[in-house]
């Protein structure tokens, strides 16, 4: 059989392997550090006062350094969600489970987050939620010590109040 | 065509960043200082682009977190390019050649050493016979000197020559990392890192980030009373394929610097990461004695990716606005062994 009646060459391998080490910023620094002792710190620009939490260096808006600290309960709301159906590799939750951005009361932008402790399709916009922490032994500088968000039963925010962190 | 030219540059390196690969908290003081230098505010810049790589950060999106250092309401005009900033430079020049805009902030970043630089610059080669071997940077150029080498082009000493005099050049650049007094006797005695390079003759692992101010005829003229007035800017690119090319050549570069207009400049700021690749540089471009080659130190002093070829278009710039240039050549390069090129030149007007 010559070359040109074999089956074309649809595709290789080509394997990829490369390490990093990441180094956080100092505003990631103070904010893992935090989490080791159960506090959640966000940072305010001096400009806009907006808070942002994990703090991020400068602020998107005025491009300065957000250099006030502000330590944030560890509660607030649902502003959007999707609902996860399709599995993955190195999936840890079987589907179908809540994937958010929480609010924190005081913060001016969600973050992505778990809601658990209800049915998927009970998670709602405006949901009030509160952080379920790992036992504290487990605490490291890490945002896996917030195991997931759960709902607190108060009553939904309204739209209105959070409709500019969406 | 319009008259545009640097009118600003500011410029950070580092052995090691202690920060993220965002590099958000670096360029944050680097534009607060073009600011102080211009005078200008956000609300001056009318076109933003930057040059860095997701390969560097280890993270995919990483110019987006970049944008931060800006600010961004209201919106900016704002692109990005995934080479060395010099080309984010070129975008920004033809954006003003547009008449869209009359002023531009160009920004580089890169943190080298989150990773395994050599082997991270691999995945730069044909993905299908190439990067599959692995042949990383430093070996690649290796082979190019090596073959310099073997047809007479260079010896040993020259490429040592190289070395000292971009090291003593250092001594006045207060951001070069590696600079000093040597002798070419003592190079030659070092180690060899990679037959026939030396690690002296590979320049250092550098972390950094650097920027530049463009402005249009009268908005440079108000900034400073000697704009560094871009009269050749040129890129063009060789075979990415390493065998089908003479490597000890530069093609691209000799006809980048060709349609830019090089003659009569008296100061060239090469981007040569490799000492052999200054000879090739010079030779391509067709620098004669009379021109003076690096005054800044050049790559084997400091080599932020994503920001050295910028650099190099600053550091020439500088000596234009500084009156110690009247016409300056910057190069950047790009790729395995100078693969992409670019020449910027630029002239003072008193």
């Amino acid at each position: 059989m010559t070359t040109t009646e074999r089956a074309p060459v649809t595709g290789i391998v080509s394997p990829v392997r490369l390490d990093y080490t990441y180094a956080a910023s100092a505003e990631e620094s103070r904010f893992l550090r935090g989490l080791a002792e159960g506090k959640i710190r966000g940072q305010r620009c001096p400009k806009c006062e907006k808070v942002y939490v994990p703090p991020r260096g400068a602020c998107p808006v005025d491009g300065v350094p957000t250099r006030d600290e502000v330590e944030l309960p560890d509660r607030g709301i649902v502003t959007t969600f999707c609902i996860v159906n399709v599995p993955f590799l190195g999936q840890r939750i079987a589907p179908p489970y809540v994937s958010a951005y929480v609010l924190l009361d005081g913060a001016d932008i969600p973050f992505l987050h778990l809601v658990l402790g209800c049915e998927a399709s009970e998670v709602r916009m405006g949901m009030r939620v509160e952080a379920a922490w790992k036992p504290r032994e487990d605490w490291t500088t890490s945002m896996e010590n917030i195991d997931h968000f759960r709902p607190t039963g108060e009553p939904d925010a309204a739209y209105e109040s959070y409709a500019a962190h969406l | 065509m319009r008259d545009v030219a640097v009118v600003g540059f500011a410029q950070r390196q580092m052995r090691e960043f202690d920060g993220s690969p965002t590099m958000v908290e670096l360029l944050v003081p680097i534009i607060g200082e073009l600011y102080d230098k211009t005078g200008w505010t956000k609300a001056d810049i009318g076109f933003w682009c930057s040059g860095s790589s997701d390969y560097l950060a280890g993270r995919s999106f990483s110019f987006v977190s970049a944008v931060d250092a800006i600010g961004t309401l209201p919106p900016v005009n704002e692109s990005h390019v995934e080479m060395d900033a010099a080309w984010a430079l070129y975008e920004a020049w033809v954006k003003i050649q547009t008449g869209e805009v009359d002023t531009a902030l160009v920004y580089g970043f890169g943190k080298s050493s989150a990773g395994l630089l050599r082997r991270i610059l691999a995945l730069q080669l044909d993905p299908y016979v190439l990067t599959p071997l692995w042949p990383d940077t430093v070996s690649i150029a290796a082979m190019q000197a090596r073959l310099g080498l073997e047809k007479g082009l260079w010896d040993e000493k020259a490429l040592a020559e190289v070395v000292v005099r971009n090291r003593a050049a250092g001594r006045d650049n207060p951001h070069a990392i590696v600079s000093g007094d040597v002798s070419v006797a003592d190079l030659l005695a070092e180690p060899l890192f990679a037959d026939p390079l030396h690690k002296h003759d590979c320049a250092p692992v550098t972390d950094g980030a650097a920027a530049i101010v463009l402005a249009a005829d009268d908005r440079a003229r108000a900034v400073v009373d000697r704009p560094a007035w871009i009269t050749g800017f040129q890129h063009r690119t060789d075979a990415q394929a390493l065998g089908v090319r003479d490597l000890t050549r530069s093609p691209a570069t000799a006809a980048a610097g060709a349609a830019a207009g090089t003659r009569g400049v008296d100061c060239a700021e090469l981007h040569a990461p490799f000492s052999h690749q200054e000879l090739i540089l010079g030779r391509e471009l067709g620098l004669d004695e009379s021109v003076t080659v690096n005054p800044s130190g050049g790559a084997l002093c400091g080599n932020p990716m994503f920001s050295a070829g910028l650099i190099r278009i600053g550091e020439a710039a500088t000596r234009v606005m500084a009156g110690a240039s009247d016409k300056a050549l910057a190069h950047a390069t790009s790729g395995p062994a100078l693969q992409q090129n670019l020449v910027c030149v630029m002239e003072g007007r008193n």
